[in-house]
């Protein structure tokens, strides 16, 4: 809303309708931009390099005799370009960035100044460990936040996302079972799981099965249990879930899957719900990732790079991955690689990137960490959720909240398309969202609830973005109630309407071609 | 708490709204048990601006940092200037707090940027098409053998003994999971140009081989021709893959892609991110046209709005982990977004012109310094061929004359022991890259470092 005390308001005589086309395309501060093959050249450069010195080639025949095909511009047309292209992003430094389970939070730009201080930004990953004792010690600091956050025996902080993460804990789960002897061939996923569960399960080899949820939005405790046996390897379970609900049984179900011979998984992608409130280990967790990058405000980057460290239980620290960073005492660090993991870690999984992960998320994750406190960080839980609770509860007369009367939420609202005019969807409410200047929330997931709305407003946002948030969305969903036609038309304001997804997909067009020469242009 | 922005007065009146008499009264599903009363005890309580600024700055003025020493470490990461103007636009807040562009009308920055990035990518390996990035080199290349058992439905893959050895020991974790099967060696310091390594590559090629993958330039320099590499390959129904850690080499030798591979994948870094001890890093993937569909990774693709615009989406989703569920092409669920922009912009402000300018002043820089050094006593050079990397024999063991030098602030080298521990063919060989940061000096300093250590 722009405030206008002065009462002055110009004469508009064809203020109605379309604005009229532009010369350019441009909408004032909305610019085209064309793709850097449409204006740069081969022969335009934004560096200047010194003349190398004059010596004889030793590319062994092999200098390149084709051009490669790459445009340069000049440095203030690069800027250009680039800062026109970000202008067409939604970001959390614009506005509420409510996608459900992807703890979109402010990202503190102390993390980004640390992360560029040349003694972390500036070093070689194969430096002799003498000379980057402050590295391996702001992993270890990390590391050891992680592992007291979470009650949990060790981490693994190699793993570069979420989804690696994953990987890293069920190798690890593998490899303990197979230390055992003991070949289990299956893992069983919730079905309001996320879609890298059950990917991560298979590609390490184990068959998925889906646990059914009760009709309260969590895992049927009595379904698992007569479901598990000499054959389940693992159980892969999102706490707090996907429908934004804490797993009262977490505890007994992670006993009945130790009974049975099994090991548990935690997707820790909603960690921030209870992060200095409950600790995982004292729920029986064996292996659960950390998304860096959602709980501790490592910054998205329009999708990755994340980070995903993984803590383990006492049974399957021995097969962490290498390698692995061991405080000597005395303020010295050591390196474990395969070279040394004979003596200790002999049972280790082995490798799974090249280096020590992702440093820079690292160095940004410990000025949140540090910034926090225990106390800090214990108020992001309470606000995260706080903020979730308020806007259930502000749109469940409004939108259908099917699991509101399961009790609070946790840092996510979950609601329905119940109720909407018939032709309309939740994807028309997200697209009204975008006009209203907002980003939506996630769509259709998790899959268990028809045309889900997952909200998660986390706690860097205030009361009053809330209050605007919570009257866009009522605003829009009583459009979809009420069948407004303009609604299928939306977005209408940002710098594209809605595009043609199948088409893109039907004859894919992954890179730029020039264009074939025109006759005229031939002759 | 200075990110926080409710304050009590605001928490006081939302429980009102919904109806809780207080905030434990939201974690009540938590059974009792598993609730902490207070904050987590063995951890510190919050901390200003400045305070964290301290702590950190202690931890960062424990390391030697690259700027601060003669520098001349690579293998699979390395030291070039990055022009002011990438890390200031990457920290744009449209760029740097965005998400994965899933509402495409409000996300065409980043889209745009990965389609360029993507065209970038593909031309530069010499390839069809590329995808929006992979986590790192090491895992873009585990990728490439699982896409290639998925094409070729053959387990055994052929791996050059010229490959990093921590790529190699990436896929052999892999490998003990999938069943898939690796052959693999470790190089010598024979000197000359890999021939022997190619040649016992091809000799292996067999029926059930799904693919030989060999990287360019090499752990130890080596530059080769792959393409007969890659015709046998493929008279056998194998694919090539090839990888690349060193991308700017490509602005001087002929890409894999021109040469015959079929995937080239790689490790971007060397663009525009940094050495940033190890990661984040952007992985570089891609193929010919029609394995597309078989390709793990996001991927953006050209369309056309509602009103006939020209915009960018994400595509082929079907092949990922949010449709496909078990049955994906792989378990990815993100890039490397914001490397791969900074990869890109350090690409558009060179150009074609500034990428070869760039790739002969580094090739100059390496055959100085590898002169100089193999005229240090006792020192000789292994490779005929090279871009910025070479390997030096030394008379003894290089591992502790890489210690030693440290200890006179000399980063000179990746010592080959450190690489391959437990190999003693190697022990003496001594990996120096060399790139645009170096100047003459900064060699005649190794030179003296080398020759004081080996004394």
């Amino acid at each position: 809303m722009s405030v206008n005390a002065s009462g002055w308001k110009p004469e508009m005589h064809d203020a109605e309708g379309d604005a009229p086309a532009t010369f350019t395309g441009n909408r004032a501060l909305m610019l085209e931009e064309g793709l850097i093959f449409e204006i740069g050249d081969a022969t335009r450069t934004g560096v200047d390099l010194p003349q190398p010195p004059k010596v004889a080639s030793r590319l062994g025949g092999l200098e390149r005799n084709r051009p490669i095909g790459l445009p340069g511009l000049a440095e203030p047309e690069v800027v250009r370009h680039y800062t026109r292209l970000s202008r067409q992003n939604y970001a959390i430094d614009l506005g509420l960035f409510p996608l459900g389970s992807c703890t979109m939070k402010h990202n503190p730009r102390l993390n980004e100044k640390m992360a560029r201080l040349p003694g972390f930004a500036d070093i070689h990953p194969l430096q002799p460990i003498e000379t980057v004792q402050g590295g391996l010690g702001l992993i270890h600091l990390v590391g050891e936040w992680l592992t007291t956050l979470t009650g949990m025996a060790a981490v693994a902080m190699s793993p570069k996302a979420g989804a690696h993460g994953e990987l890293c804990g069920l190798l690890a789960i593998r490899a303990a079972l197979e230390a055992r002897g003991d070949a289990r061939r299956v893992v069983l996923v919730p079905e309001s799981a996320h879609g890298t569960n059950p990917a991560t399960a298979a590609f390490c080899g184990y068959a998925v099965e889906n646990i059914p949820a009760t009709s309260e939005g969590r895992v049927d405790l009595a379904a698992l249990k007569s479901r598990l046996g000499p054959d389940v390897a693992a159980v892969m379970i999102t706490n707090p879930n996907t429908c934004g609900l804490f797993e009262r049984d977490m505890a007994a179900i992670s006993e009945a899957v130790h009974a049975a011979g099994g090991l548990v998984y935690c997707d820790g992608a909603n960690f921030n719900a209870i992060v200095g409130r409950v600790r995982p280990g004292d729920l029986g967790i064996d292996a659960m990732h950390i998304n860096l990058h959602k709980t501790f405000s490592t910054p998205h980057g329009g999708g990755g790079p994340g980070s995903g460290p993984v803590v383990l239980s006492e049974a399957l620290a021995p097969f962490a991955p290498l390698p692995f960073i061991e405080a000597d005492g005395d303020g010295h660090f050591r390196l474990v690689e395969e070279e040394t993991a004979g003596e200790h870690h002999g049972s280790s999984f082995g490798r799974m990137v090249a280096f020590h992960g992702q440093m820079g998320m690292f160095v940004r994750a410990a000025a949140y960490m540090l910034s926090h406190g225990a106390d800090g960080l214990r108020q992001v839980a309470e606000d995260a959720v706080l903020n979730a609770n308020y806007i259930l509860r502000s749109l469940e007369g409004v939108l259908d909240a099917p699991f509101a009367a399961s009790g609070p939420c946790m840092h996510e609202a979950l609601f329905s398309d119940e109720g909407f005019a018939t032709g309309f969807s939740t994807l028309d409410v997200a697209k009204g969202l975008i006009d209203e200047g907002f980003h939506p929330m996630t769509m259709y997931f998790p899959l268990v609830v028809h045309g889900a709305m997952l909200v998660e407003p986390t706690e860097t946002e205030s009361k009053a973005a809330l209050d605007q948030f919570i009257g866009a969305l009522r605003h829009v969903a009583e459009r979809a109630k009420a069948g407004d036609p303009l609604l299928k038309q939306a977005p209408l304001m940002a710098p594209r309407r809605r595009l043609d997804e199948t088409g893109a997909a039907r004859k894919p067009v992954l890179v730029w071609r020039d264009p074939a020469p025109t006759a005229q242009a031939a002759e | 708490m200075r990110y926080l922005p409710l304050t009590d007065a605001d928490r006081a009146e939302m429980l009102g709204v919904i109806g809780a008499g207080s905030i434990d009264d939201l974690f009540a599903d938590v059974p009792a048990a598993a609730r902490l009363s207070g904050p987590i005890a063995g951890l510190p309580a919050h901390a200003s601006e400045m305070a964290v600024e301290r702590q950190l700055r202690g931890l960062a003025n424990r390391n030697l940092s690259a700027g601060d020493a003669p520098f001349f470490l690579g293998c699979g990461a390395y030291r070039h200037h990055i022009p002011a103007s990438v890390d200031h636009l990457i920290q744009r807040g449209e760029f740097l707090t965005a998400y994965t562009p899933y509402q495409p009308e409000i996300a065409q920055g980043t889209l745009q940027m990965l389609f360029e990035f993507q065209t970038q990518v593909a031309r530069l390996l010499g390839c069809d098409v590329a995808n929006a990035s992979m986590y790192d080199g090491s895992t873009a290349m585990w990728e490439a053998i699982g896409m290639a058992r998925r094409i070729t439905r053959r387990g055994k893959a052929l791996l050059s003994a010229g490959l990093h050895p921590h790529y190699v020991s990436v896929a052999k974790t892999m490998a003990k999971f999938t069943g898939d099967r690796l052959v693999t060696a470790v190089p010598t310091l024979t000197d000359g140009a890999p021939g022997d390594d190619l040649a016992t590559l091809i000799d292996a090629i067999d029926g059930e081989t799904s693919c030989v993958v060999v990287q360019n330039p090499n752990i130890l320099g080596h530059i080769a021709d792959l393409s007969e590499l890659a015709a046998r390959a493929h008279e056998k129904g194998a694919l090539l893959i090839a990888v690349v850690t060193e991308p700017v080499s490509l602005g001087a030798i002929r890409s894999p892609g021109e040469m015959g591979a079929d995937i080239v994948v790689g490790e971007g870094q060397a663009l525009g991110v940094g050495l940033q001890f190890g990661g984040p890093y952007v992985g570089l993937f891609a193929c010919a046209d029609k394995y597309v569909r078989q390709m793990p990774g996001r991927l953006c693709g050209q369309t056309y709005d509602a009103a006939g615009q020209r915009g960018f989406v994400l595509t082929l989703s079907t092949r990922e982990q949010h449709i496909r569920r078990e049955k994906a092409t792989s378990n990815i669920c993100t890039n490397s977004g914001l490397c791969a922009l900074a990869f890109s912009i350090h690409m558009s402000l060179l150009g074609e012109r500034g990428l070869r300018d760039l790739a002969a002043l580094n090739h100059a820089k390496a055959v100085q310094a590898a002169d100089r050094l193999a005229a240090v006593p006792g020192v000789s050079l292994v490779n005929d061929g090279f871009f910025n990397e070479f390997t030096l024999r030394l008379p003894k063991e290089a591992r502790p004359v890489v210690r030693t030098m440290a200890d006179k602030g000399v980063l000179g080298g990746v010592s080959l022991g450190r690489l391959f521990p437990g190999e003693a063919a190697l022990a003496n060989g001594l990996v120096v890259a060399v790139t645009e940061t170096v100047d003459e000096a900064d060699i005649d300093a190794l030179a003296a470092a080398l020759e004081e250590a080996l004394a």
